[in-house]
């Protein structure tokens, strides 16, 4: 399978990682390039295999559901780029 | 008085209990010899006051006779760890003024047993990379040069810095992370140990997330023993990891030196590929050689799967990647980057803050698990890493106890050698080291010669899960019987 430059532009955006039109051909290559070489894998025979999903045969540990933290908002929003009384800050999203 | 840089890890920690130095001096004289290295971009930040503050603490309860296994031992780690009040970055601008306000476990148990932060360590943007070559602040340079030639070395990726600074002498070890290869493919170009845990065996918890069901933790140190012993600080049950698991961990440095008589090694027919250099096959034959001298049993093995490990890989890690790095939006933490509207302010900070192969990978990883792609791709890959474990498991219930394979196809390229044209190129790096990623499984990578124009080379071996004592003593045999490599000149002095 490979990928033409409108793919290119819709994966980037599903990504939200804005993409020049200077920029698209060389992605659209580079992805390519990755796909031919994953390509092989559709001639593996995986009749009545099950997907992996844990990679220990082990049982997800389980905890408590209760509150083991708390009051640490000035924490919380210390790496913030922009926030005011420990919100965070976004530009607006409902006119 | 011989350099305190040359000490081993184990020859330090014992001076120190013994009082015949402080830990103080110990720090110093890596503090003196990281300000001499700065040409090899090793250290992303190194951090002197913060070493000795640590450093005179630890005399105190050396003094008292209070030390622990640890005590008074200076490390570089790598900047993947959140370390509390300190930068780290995962060498990437999106990260690049983070400042952790937490300490990850793993860190934070290396704190408990009494280590010294030296400072935090380069690598590939996010561990994505076998070069150390994608990390945003300039690549880090290995200390070994090729003979006779002054051109650049990679120390390999993405631990690279890790694996750097062990060689140069900057610490007498360093936290490292593997999710493809990372900890045993630049400790396999660099003359150093390095060893991937089973697959939770130590906490991922502040550890930031490439590929969850890939990613573990590791030391890479200057031999076998200096490994065990941070392995045994490094794993442990961790709560706030529900995939680390709740076993004891073992005294590994006890394993250092036990005899391998009558184990079984397993030497897969699959890793010989086609190509494979002369020089690498000489390696391996000669790994062969020394264990069985030991009074092991060679035995040869299939691995049927094997050569679909690294496509495989290619669509797990990205998948998996794609969703761990969407929590880069410039909201919580991390560069921001003004947008016309909330989606096209996401869209500018990610183009901005991610680096080129970490951009590729989300977005290779986006695809694969896009509608329409999920089942061909993504269930595909997973259904084949069942395959690809399955192999490992009829090896080991045939009564393989560990398997031994070459690291790398190759020793430590140049900088700008590999993967300009194709990002294919660079992933081959990795074919030797990512079955065991995929399977789980624990593999120790360690010097055994030197290629002909004077570059080391490494052997892998892997282990049955939670079996990383048998490792570390196959390791040492080999370690034993391999011809001494000396450190690399200190040309950057």
């Amino acid at each position: 399978m490979s990928v033409d430059q409108a793919t290119v532009r819709r994966i980037a955006h599903l990504s939200r990682i804005a993409v020049s039109d200077e920029e698209v051909p060389h992605l659209q290559q580079e992805l390519n390039s990755i796909l031919a070489f994953v390509e092989e894998l559709n001639a593996v025979d995986v009749d009545g295999v099950e997907p992996m999903t844990s990679v220990l045969p082990m049982r997800m540990k389980k905890r408590e559901d209760k509150i083991t933290d708390g009051y640490i908002a000035d924490k919380v929003v210390a790496n913030a780029p922009a926030t005011e009384d420990h919100f965070f800050l976004v530009p607006k999203v409902i006119e | 008085m011989t350099d305190l840089t040359d000490l081993t890890l184990a020859g330090a920690r014992d001076a120190l209990a013994r009082k015949e130095l402080t830990s103080v001096e110990l720090t110093q004289a890596h503090l003196d010899a990281m300000a001499k290295a700065r040409v090899l971009n090793a250290y992303l930040a190194e951090t002197p006051d913060k070493a000795l503050d640590m450093a005179r603490a630890s005399d105190a309860k050396l003094a008292k006779g209070e030390g622990g296994p640890l005590e008074g031992v200076p490390l570089g780690i790598k900047d993947l760890y959140c370390t509390e009040g300190v930068r780290t970055t995962a060498a990437s601008h999106i990260l690049e003024n983070f400042v952790p306000q937490y300490e990850s476990t793993v860190t934070s148990q290396l704190w408990r047993d009494g280590a010294v932060m030296l400072g935090k360590l380069n690598l590939d943007e996010f561990a994505m990379g076998s070069s150390n070559e994608t990390s945003y602040f300039g690549p880090c340079i290995s200390p070994w040069r090729r003979n006779g030639s002054d051109a650049k070395i990679v120390p390999g990726g993405s631990s690279g810095g890790s694996a750097a600074a062990v060689a140069a002498r900057l610490c007498l070890g360093a936290t490292a992370t593997d999710t493809g290869g990372s900890i045993r493919q630049p400790a396999a170009f660099t003359g150093t140990v390095g060893i991937k845990p089973t697959y939770g065996r130590c906490s991922r918890w502040g550890v930031v997330a490439f590929a969850s069901s890939l990613d573990q933790a590791g030391p890479i140190a200057r031999n076998v023993r200096d490994t065990a012993i941070m392995l045994r600080s490094m794993a442990g049950h961790d709560p706030k990891d529900t995939t680390s698991v709740d076993l004891p961990v073992p005294d590994y440095e006890k394993a250092v030196g036990a005899s391998i008589k009558g184990k079984r090694i397993g030497v897969p027919k699959e890793y010989r590929l086609e190509g494979l250099s002369p020089e690498i096959q000489k390696l391996w034959d000669d790994g062969i050689a020394w264990l069985k001298a030991a009074g092991a049993e060679i035995v040869d093995i299939s691995l049927p799967h094997t050569r679909h490990a690294l496509p495989a890989y290619y669509i797990v890690a990205p998948a998996e990647a794609s969703s761990n790095l969407a929590r880069y939006d410039g909201v919580r933490y991390g560069l921001r980057v003004p947008g016309k509207d909330i989606t096209d302010m996401y869209e500018q900070t990610r183009a901005a803050g991610f680096g080129k192969e970490v951009r590729r990978r989300i977005m290779i990883g986006t695809y694969v698990l896009s509608a329409g792609y999920y089942d061909a791709y993504y269930v595909r890959a997973q259904k084949i890493r069942s395959l690809i474990k399955r192999d490992f498991d009829i090896a080991y219930a045939n009564g393989v106890d560990a398997i031994l394979t070459p690291a790398t196809p190759s020793a430590a390229f140049a900088l700008g050698e590999k993967g300009a044209a194709d990002p294919v190129e660079m992933y081959l790096n990795d074919v030797f080291t990512v079955t065991v990623n995929m399977a789980g499984l624990p593999g120790l990578a360690l010097p055994a010669g030197l290629s002909s124009d004077g570059l080391p080379l490494g052997l892998q071996l892997i282990g049955r899960p939670f079996e990383e004592e048998t490792l570390f003593s196959i390791a040492q045999v080999i370690e034993d019987a391999a011809p001494k490599i000396e450190a690399p000149a200190r040309w950057w002095a």
